[in-house]
């Protein structure tokens, strides 16, 4: 066997390096070394249903008509026949009940975007929570925050193809959407649909879109995605012998090829499955659109949810002056929380980095309770876009509890506000009190069970020092440096600015965003001020903290091999 | 890869050519300042640096021969499973037809399974493949600062810097200026192409094909009604123009809602208070738009005993009895209401247009159309 194969590399393995100069290259490619955990495969299953949302659109582009002539259908499905309808209804029908295959692969595309999309959201959550985007991976980070916005963009655009009623009442709802906008929205509605709604232009329209232009960009940014965290070397969870000089973890060849593909067959596996067994969008149910007609409880896909749910709780406010409208009603719900939502997570690794002074590369993640402020503001964020994802489907709700509909929109015009202020308190205080259990654990060792009597007399309960594995995991800290002390790279922040105005803002945003309980001290991670604390009583509230921090230059870590001083 | 002495930066483009050195090249030196890193390392040098790493190789058997064996036959008969479910599905697109429901739900029924288990037995022999058969090795791979050395970032703006020189680019500001003065309407030109992908809107938001003597036709049937026929208090009814019934960009904006209503039961507007206007309404029945005056939905949901109109998009709802002022949600305004009458037949007809514009607000709608002719 084995001379078999080095008769093959002999062969054409000599034949590819003569001429492409492979074998340095992809042996450094092939020991590549991948870190497990489970979270990193969220991203994984992004692009894995993004490669079956590639594969599946296409079988849909060999029988699907991007058409608004009107027809009359005669086909399979009876209960429509001599219904007037669109082209693209009319194949979409046709798709479903006279293209064997058509139906899974129509339920493969649709489960496969709602999957695309949940696990972009839960990666980026990932990514967020543990701080994975810090530097050096910020540009990487906006690039995700924009495959986020064009994947629920493309999402949008493709459900609406089918030109049903439900997809349709979208359609009109993003046309009343576009006329809101000040001054242009009148004339960006006429440009897209090509006069007034619903026109003739804008499925096929929506088509080169949904098919050539998103998906281009997708395939792009998704490349420059990958090629980025291959090159940086993809982060790590904290643990024994892990540290940002070093990835540990196993080789790409023959590890990760073939774990990545069990998942990729997974994922298909269980789209496919999904498909079969759980209709999703039967456009012959919601019948062919109509501007007169709709049906109640009608709901977008999950992931404009949260624009629906935007538009119902936003009051009525409007603004007529000098004889036009400003629709306030429809523009700023439909554009702020989204803007908010988007700005937020975009300019968020910066803001940090800003507030922290920190300028080190980071490779080894944040457990998110060593990032209480951070962990707390992205709770914040997850129950402000929760509420309006929510509100989206009030009206279920309102039906499925009992409870009377108006209520549901009043209790989230109020939940908007205090919702986010709640989940941040909350979510920061059990971030603290995890790190106190940290803490603890280190400071007295892991409780045995056994009681042990002293000749004194007094009882003592036993405890185990913490094992290393867990004690490199609970020890893992991003030492921060002290905003006050010069920073390494001189230019960066003039002392003057940071005295100014400005500078006391992020003084106070520091004090913040540093807030953690310290580890116990002479475990290796002072700079020479938490000697000072003694040993075991380091566990002071709510204070920054000063022996965890260090002027530590770039790519050096606090948390590697430090010594193993703290006891019961 | 090995790694050199810490705190040395190694360039990313050399740590292919540190691995073939592996052990016997002297530590990459670095002429010049060393990196401000350096000055202030706090921690001690560790093992792995202090001495070289074990080389990273794989063993060649499991870690559990036995164990292997065993799931040697497991991923064997996964990957068997998967080509039969393969094999099935090929027979499956063969021998079942679609065409009708019923052999639709079969079909799709056996496709997605048969698809479903060929990819997951895959799944599952792979998994096992790797965690039953492959040794169980963690490896360490060193990681390397990403910025360059100064003399890398000197070298580099040095090349930038005599390209920059030599093109001219810096020292002829003619060239510079024309060539930006050249690019700004070069890439403001194909943005005047877009502007053919629709007509100006005009006042075309403003109208609707409503006039005077226009049958309405229900929505459906379409057939005429006769307010006569139309008497139970409490209808509703969806409307629209007659001779229109297939083109959706009236409809659009032209389809109206009837309720009949008990006498007395409309409010009519006066100074100070909007309300129904009586002179549009025929026999109690009164007309209003059914598209939403919010984003446009249809406003679908009428409740008899509150005379409450519900739009099942956003929840805006309008008071029917009151010339549809709004109760609750975004809408910013009412429903226009449509005057209407009966022809000699006794058929329902408008009498005009409405006298503001329907639907969603926009730039121009203008505070008169907030007024809505409905006070």
């Amino acid at each position: 066997m084995s001379s078999m194969t080095e008769k093959a590399l002999d062969g054409t393995g000599k034949f590819l390096d003569d001429r492409f100069h492979g074998a340095r290259g992809i042996r450094v490619f092939l020991r590549k070394v991948f870190p497990d955990h489970w979270s990193f495969l969220l991203g994984e299953i992004a692009l894995y249903s993004f490669i079956i949302l590639l594969l599946s659109g296409t079988f849909l582009t060999l029988f699907f008509q991007p058409s608004m002539t009107d027809v009359v259908y005669h086909g399979s499905y009876t209960p429509l026949d001599g219904v007037h309808m669109s082209e693209a209804y009319a194949s979409t029908l046709n798709i479903s009940f006279d293209v064997r295959g058509g139906l899974l692969m129509r339920q493969i595309h649709h489960w496969a975007a709602i999957l695309f999309v949940s696990a972009i959201v839960c990666h980026l959550l990932r990514v967020f929570f543990t701080g994975a985007f810090r530097k050096p991976r910020e540009i990487n980070w906006l690039i995700g925050v924009v495959l986020f916005t064009l994947a629920f963009t493309e999402g949008l655009f493709g459900y609406s193809l089918p030109d049903d009623l439900l997809s349709g009442t979208g359609l009109r709802i993003l046309e009343g959407v576009l006329l809101s906008i000040p001054i242009v929205g009148t004339y960006l509605s006429f440009f897209l649909f090509g006069g007034q709604f619903p026109g003739h232009d804008i499925i096929p329209r929506l088509y080169i879109i949904h098919v050539l232009l998103i998906p281009g960009l997708l395939l792009a940014l998704i490349t420059a995605h990958l090629f980025l965290m291959f090159f940086q070397k993809h982060t790590q969870m904290p643990g024994e012998g892990r540290t940002d000089k070093n990835v540990v973890g196993q080789q790409m060849y023959p590890y990760f090829m073939a774990k990545t593909g069990a998942w990729f067959f997974f994922i298909f596996g269980v789209t496919a499955l999904l498909s079969t067994f759980a209709q999703i969008n039967p456009i012959w149910i919601y019948g062919p659109y109509n501007p007169s007609g709709i049906s109640a409880g009608s709901q977008p896909d999950w992931y404009m949810g949260f624009l629906e749910g935007a538009l119902r709780m936003w009051p009525s406010y409007r603004w007529n002056t000098l004889g036009d409208t400003w629709a306030f009603n429809t523009f700023l719900p439909a554009f702020v929380p989204l803007g908010l939502i988007m700005t937020g997570l975009a300019v968020w690794p910066f803001l940090e980095q800003w507030i922290t002074g920190d300028k080190r590369e980071h490779h080894v993640l944040d457990r998110p309770r060593n990032a209480p402020t951070r962990t707390g503001v992205g709770m914040a964020g997850v129950t402000f876009y929760g509420i309006m994802w929510l509100e989206g489907a009030n009206d279920i709700i309102a039906s499925q509890l009992n409870i009377s509909l108006y209520l549901t929109t009043e209790i989230a015009r109020y939940a908007i506000f205090i919702g986010p202020v709640v989940a941040y308190w909350v979510t920061k205080r059990i971030c603290l009190g995890l790190q106190r259990k940290d803490v603890h654990l280190l400071e007295h060792g892991v409780e045995t069970g056994i009681v042990r009597q002293l000749p004194s007399g007094e009882y003592i309960e036993e405890t185990t020092p913490v094992p290393p594995d867990i004690r490199a995991k609970l020890e893992a800290r991003t030492g921060l440096p002290e905003l006050e002390a010069p920073p390494a790279d001189g230019d960066e922040v003039p002392a003057p600015s940071a005295r100014g105005g400005l500078g006391q803002i992020r003084t106070r945003l520091n004090r913040v965003l540093t807030e953690s309980i310290p580890l116990p001290t002479g475990n290796g991670h002072g700079n020479g001020h938490g000697d000072g604390h003694g040993n075991g009583h380091a566990a002071e509230p709510a204070a920054i903290a000063p022996g965890d921090s260090g002027q530590l230059p770039a790519g050096q870590d606090g948390s590697d091999d430090g010594g193993q001083g703290a006891g019961a | 890869m090995s790694e050199t002495e810490p705190g040395h930066q190694l360039p990313p483009g050399e740590a292919g050519e540190a691995e073939e050195h592996e052990y016997t090249r002297v530590p990459h030196r670095v002429i010049g300042t060393p990196p401000p890193a350096e000055a202030h390392t706090l921690l001690p040098d560790t093992q792995a640096s202090a001495e070289p790493p074990a080389p990273r190789e794989l063993p060649a058997g499991p870690d559990n021969p036995a164990k292997a064996k065993t799931a040697e036959k497991v991923v064997a008969a996964c990957f068997v499973l998967s080509m039969l479910a393969s094999i099935g599905f090929i027979a499956a697109y063969v021998g079942l037809e679609v065409h009708s429901v019923d052999a639709v739900l079969r079909s799709n029924l056996a496709l997605g399974l048969s698809m479903g288990i060929a990819f997951m037995a895959m799944g599952v022999g792979f998994t096992v493949w790797v965690r039953s058969i492959m040794p169980d090795v963690e490896q360490v791979e060193e990681r390397h600062p990403l910025a360059s050395t100064p003399q890398e970032r000197a070298a580099f703006s040095k090349t930038f810097i005599q390209g920059a020189e030599a093109s001219g680019f810096i020292k002829r500001p003619l060239l510079r200026r024309t060539l930006i003065a050249a690019s700004v309407p070069l890439a403001v030109a194909p943005i005047v192409l877009l502007r053919d992908m629709g007509p100006l809107p005009g006042t075309s938001l403003r109208n609707t094909v409503w006039r005077k003597g226009l049958r309405m036709v229900v929505y459906g049937p379409n057939t005429p009604l006769r307010a006569a026929d139309f008497s139970t208090p409490g209808q509703m009814i969806t409307m629209i123009p007659e001779g229109y019934a297939e083109n959706q960009n009236v409809l659009a904006k032209a389809t109206v809602i009837i309720i009949k209503f008990a006498p007395g039961e409309l409010i009519p507007g006066r100074p100070g208070s909007p309300g129904t206007v009586m002179n549009w309404t025929v026999d109690n029945i009164v007309a209003y738009s059914k598209i939403c005056t919010h984003v446009g939905c249809p406003v679908a949901l009428y409740e008899q005993t509150t005379h409450h109109i519900l739009c099942p998009c956003h929840q805006s709802t309008f008071n029917a009895a009151q010339g549809a002022q709004v109760l609750f949600g975004p809408a910013p305004r009412p429903l226009p209401q449509l005057p209407i009458g009966t022809d000699a037949e006794g058929f329902l007809i408008a009498t005009s247009d409405f006298h503001v514009p329907v639907g969603p607000s926009f730039w121009e709608l203008g505070a008169s159309g907030f007024r809505g002719g409905n006070e």
